[in-house]
């Protein structure tokens, strides 16, 4: 089972993870950070992440960390 | 619990990327990033950073940087090694530095056989300026100064820089990558990976050309810029690697 740790103070809200995750996990949020953006948050209830980071490797900003 | 995926060492304490949403910057200098890493090159690196977006590297890299001027970072990169032999020496430039003011000193490099890396990053307009039309910017791409689209007869064709670059006898290798998927994204860190390896082995120029998007300049979100590279600048700008002295 997989966790994704999210810097929100690095998240311009592109939601290039959101489109990327292939489960579906990674949701847009209604709270913002301090400059104001949406920023994402991380949903796995079933616990179905599997850390493959493609989320990471596609996050523009390094704002994702990836740990099993 | 084990770390899959976290920030590159050499990455400045705190940093934050300035770019603009969605912009693919920050995932080349990652890319950039873990290959000094994973090649234990921080101590020995000299970047010569160029002027438009990609100049802000050495504000997010922990590296020693030359700040050359427009289109000069191949020049300044030759002048770096050849004082420097032993030191590691990249360029990091965007389009417009690299192909439009800089074409000679870039092309020179290669001719010469630098053993210095080049990375361009292509994302066919004048990002930092506003968007202007450079040259790379595709056949009928409409930008702030080409308000009716390229078109053949007044601004000429997009050049190609990896294919003129490989025709370089200098050059060790040369490769045109793209960031637009995760499959992709991994070929670039490969691309960057061998460029990196023939300045380390002494046998010529090595040149990544990188297709980028520019969400802002484009007027799209990030996903739909990601569509346009995979299905407009790909067909132009094939990618693959257009010359590697190490496989022949």
């Amino acid at each position: 089972m997989g966790l994704i740790k999210l810097n929100n103070s690095r998240c311009k809200s592109c939601y290039l993870c959101v489109e990327t995750c292939p489960k579906g996990l990674i949701k847009k949020s209604d709270k913002t950070n301090r400059l104001g953006d949406y920023i994402v948050e991380f949903d796995d209830p079933k616990g179905e992440c599997v850390a493959c980071a493609m989320c990471a490797k596609r996050c523009p900003d390094l704002a994702i960390e990836v740990f099993k | 619990m084990q770390t899959v995926f976290s920030v590159p060492k050499v990455m400045k304490k705190d940093f934050k990327f300035t770019f603009c949403p969605g912009c693919d910057h920050g995932v080349a200098m990652r890319l950039v990033a873990e290959i000094i890493d994973e090649l234990d090159l921080k101590e020995k690196t000299i970047c010569s950073s160029a002027i438009g977006c990609s100049v802000f590297i050495y504000d997010f890299l922990n590296i020693d940087c030359i700040e050359a001027p427009h289109g000069r970072a191949c020049a300044s990169a030759t002048g770096v090694k050849r004082a420097n032999p032993d030191k590691f020496v990249f360029t990091y430039q965007g389009d417009g530095d690299f192909a439009s003011i800089g074409w000679a000193e870039s092309m020179h490099t290669a001719l010469r056989g630098e053993k210095v890396s080049a990375i361009c990053i292509n994302n066919t307009t004048y990002g930092m300026t506003g968007g202007q039309h450079g040259p790379t910017t595709l056949m009928g791409q409409v930008t702030t100064t080409s308000p009716f689209g390229r078109n053949k007869e007044y601004y000429g064709y997009p050049i190609k820089m990896a294919e003129h670059i490989a025709l370089c006898d200098g050059t060790a290798f040369s490769a045109r990558v793209a960031l637009d998927s995760i499959p992709h994204i991994n070929q670039a860190k490969q691309a960057l990976k061998k460029a990196f390896e023939v300045q380390l082995q002494g046998l010529g120029f090595g040149f990544v050309e990188i297709l980028s998007s520019c969400p802002t300049n484009w007027h799209m979100t990030p996903k739909q810029a990601h569509d346009r590279v995979r299905d407009e600048m790909i067909p132009v700008f094939p990618l693959g690697i257009f010359k590697d002295v190490t496989a022949e």
